[in-house]
């Protein structure tokens, strides 16, 4: 839509659509202006306090699950804030005697499946919306970019009975045909605006040189938009990842299902002593979304505001 | 993959007419349709297909295992005479409104502080879209046991620093229940908004301010007539994101309190889920969900033409 708020986006500013959030604006600005009280009490403390909240559930999380059992039920004796003798015995618990590596395979499977499908879909999509320029081009833009805001809370229950009627029921394939419908709307989004930036030229150079249509895709356009696919893919994943509502309708037995689901539904079994395994089964089912994000930080922010932007 | 390997086969079935084909090839619709083929199969059979599929199915008298007869709006009639029904629509209503603004008066704020200049600016502003990075389930399941009615650290807290006398039951009490799931849901999304009007405010250009300041525009001033102004384009899309994503809410629900207590946190989505997946009754569900539809229009129409039309004030163009 508008252009203008998407400065450094696009191939010829690749590297600048990548660059951390913060290098372009490192300057001082005007913050000399500021005597260092001030700064601590406009700037400095609520900003912590704000951190603090957003990270004290991750923090609570991972302590629990190396806390000794003993030591969570008993919070007079113990400081509750901190851990005397940390045990790994929760996620021993969780990778040895539950099915817990299965259903991350099952995650993962799901997620990279359903992501590789749709950046497929959305690259042939977009860049025929973009530069094949057919009739009634805008519109599918238009459509596509509602199909995004369609939520799954209120398709659940038809895909079920679709689901069924396919025989996928219980099946994580089915969950790989479905997630598509999330990401494709979103990808096609973003990639079409990274397109939008590679010049004309580029492709009617290769044209004259007698490139077909799918060549010119291949080795120029997609070669130039990898910042593009690197930022979908990414936020493709997370989204997998983190949906729910269809795998806890599609998926039954407890093999198939993914961690979201299983932890929700096989870990709640009434026994006290629960909350160790649980947590570290949270724990453990974040870490590889956190990593991944901590390598690809620059990209996954250029996904969530470019999407947002456009 | 299957219709790229057709549109690469398919010169050789149509090599006795060159001429229809060579023409063919060279067309822009004929060409994208194939490129469109994909995308296109996906949304229309998972996507599309269902949309209408579940406005049908709230017509008939489906259930799991049995094909449903039309029943006409029955299942409408029903819902209309149903206490809980109207519990979950007004609970979904208070959800909305109140976790939204709080989210986006918190995520401006948290914008306009990562907006100033710091030491480690880069890794702060990384760290604050981590709630948003890991699955909403799994943190939930953390803010359920910092909920829990006997071992809740807040409660703890609260007692151990003498302000209460006995454990709030964070959960079991509608009221509590209430404002805990809406306090795990700001928690989520205050990230996402923060981040995105972040880079909103960074399209801003310094000199505006420095003008301003020049001038002798107050903090207030400087935000209300250079800030805001100029941010309104993004935060009409951030909202509209984040009031239909809280709308139609149903993990964080389902994973702290299934709707409970006494129906006090049913949302939609999640009453929805509850009469037709478990109960099987996929007519009534159905129903529930598609009477989502007019709300959602409505919470989408608000904040984007609200926001838009502010735009358009400004006399800048409306693209």
């Amino acid at each position: 839509m508008t252009d203008s708020v998407l400065p450094t986006k696009g191939p010829a500013g690749g590297v600048t659509a990548n660059a951390p959030v913060g290098v372009t604006d490192d300057n001082e600005g005007m913050s000399y202006l500021e005597s260092l009280p001030r700064r601590v009490v406009t700037l400095y403390i609520p900003l912590g306090l704000i951190l603090i909240v957003l990270l004290f559930p991750f923090y609570w999380m991972a302590l629990t699950s190396i806390k000794p059992d003993e030591q969570l039920i008993d919070m007079n004796t113990y400081n509750p804030f901190w851990v005397i003798h940390p045990t790994l015995k929760h996620i021993n618990k969780l990778l040895f005697e539950t099915q817990y590596p299965r259903w991350l395979w099952n995650t993962m499977y799901v997620a990279v499946g359903a992501t590789t499908l749709s950046i497929i879909a959305s690259v042939l999509a977009a860049y025929a919306i973009v530069r094949l320029r057919f009739k009634g081009a805008d519109t599918v833009g238009v459509l596509i970019f509602f199909a995004y805001l369609v939520p799954p809370s209120i398709l659940f229950i038809p895909l079920a009975s679709v689901i069924q009627a396919y025989g996928l029921f219980d099946s994580p394939l089915s969950l790989i045909l479905v997630y598509p419908t999330l990401l494709i709307p979103f990808s096609t989004w973003l990639l079409m605006g990274y397109f939008k930036t590679i010049p004309f030229e580029l492709e009617e150079c290769a044209l004259i040189d007698g490139a077909s249509r799918w060549q010119i895709l291949t080795r120029i356009v997609v070669p130039l938009a990898v910042p593009g696919l690197i930022s979908s893919f990414i936020f493709s994943f997370t989204l997998c990842w983190n949906e729910f509502i269809y795998a806890l309708t599609f998926l039954q037995s407890t093999p198939n299902k993914t961690v979201p689901v299983a932890i929700v539904n096989e870990f709640v079994d009434g026994d006290i002593y629960k909350w160790g395994s649980l947590m570290a089964g949270a724990l453990v089912g974040s870490l590889p979304l956190v990593i991944l994000y901590a390598f690809f930080v620059e990209h996954y922010v250029s996904a969530m505001t470019g999407a947002v932007k456009e | 993959m299957t219709t790229l390997q057709t549109t690469t086969s398919a010169p050789a079935g149509r090599i006795e007419n060159p001429s229809l084909w060579s023409r063919l090839k060279f067309n822009r619709n004929f060409m994208a349709f194939w490129f469109m083929l994909p995308a296109g199969a996906f949304l229309i059979l998972f996507l599309a297909y269902p949309l209408g599929l579940g406005v049908w199915m709230s017509f008939t008298d489906e259930r799991i295992g049995r094909a449903g007869m039309f029943v006409g709006l029955e299942n409408y009639e029903w819902l209309w005479d149903d206490a809980i029904f109207w519990l979950s629509v007004f609970n979904t209503i208070l959800y909305t409104v109140v976790a939204s603004t709080i989210k986006f008066a918190i995520g401006l704020y948290l914008a306009l502080l990562l907006n100033r200049n710091m030491p480690f600016k880069a890794l702060i502003r990384s760290i604050v879209l981590i709630p948003f990075i890991v699955p909403t389930v799994l943190s939930a399941i953390a803010f359920w046991w910092i909920y829990d009615s006997q071992f809740s650290i807040i409660s703890w807290s609260l007692t151990k620093l003498g302000l209460i006398s006995h454990n709030i039951d964070f959960l079991g009490d509608p009221n509590w229940a209430r404002a805990s799931v809406i306090f795990a849901n700001i928690w989520r999304g205050v990230p996402f908004v923060a981040i995105t009007l972040l880079a909103g405010l960074q399209t801003v250009s310094p000199s505006l301010y420095e003008a301003a300041t020049l001038d002798g525009a107050t903090n207030w001033q400087r935000f209300r007539y250079i800030t805001y102004p100029l941010l309104t384009p993004i935060i009409a899309v951030v909202m509209t994101f984040s009031v239909l994503f809280t709308f139609t809410d149903f993990q964080l629900i389902w994973a702290l309190t299934r709707g409970g207590p006494v129906n006090a946190t049913h949302l939609m989505a999640t009453l929805s889920y509850q009469r037709g997946i478990l109960s099987g009754r996929l007519g009534e569900g159905a129903a529930i969900s598609t009477a989502m539809i007019p709300f959602l229009v409505a919470a989408i129409g608000i904040s984007w033409f609200g926001m838009q039309r502010r735009k358009w004030q400004q006399g800048s163009s409306n693209d």
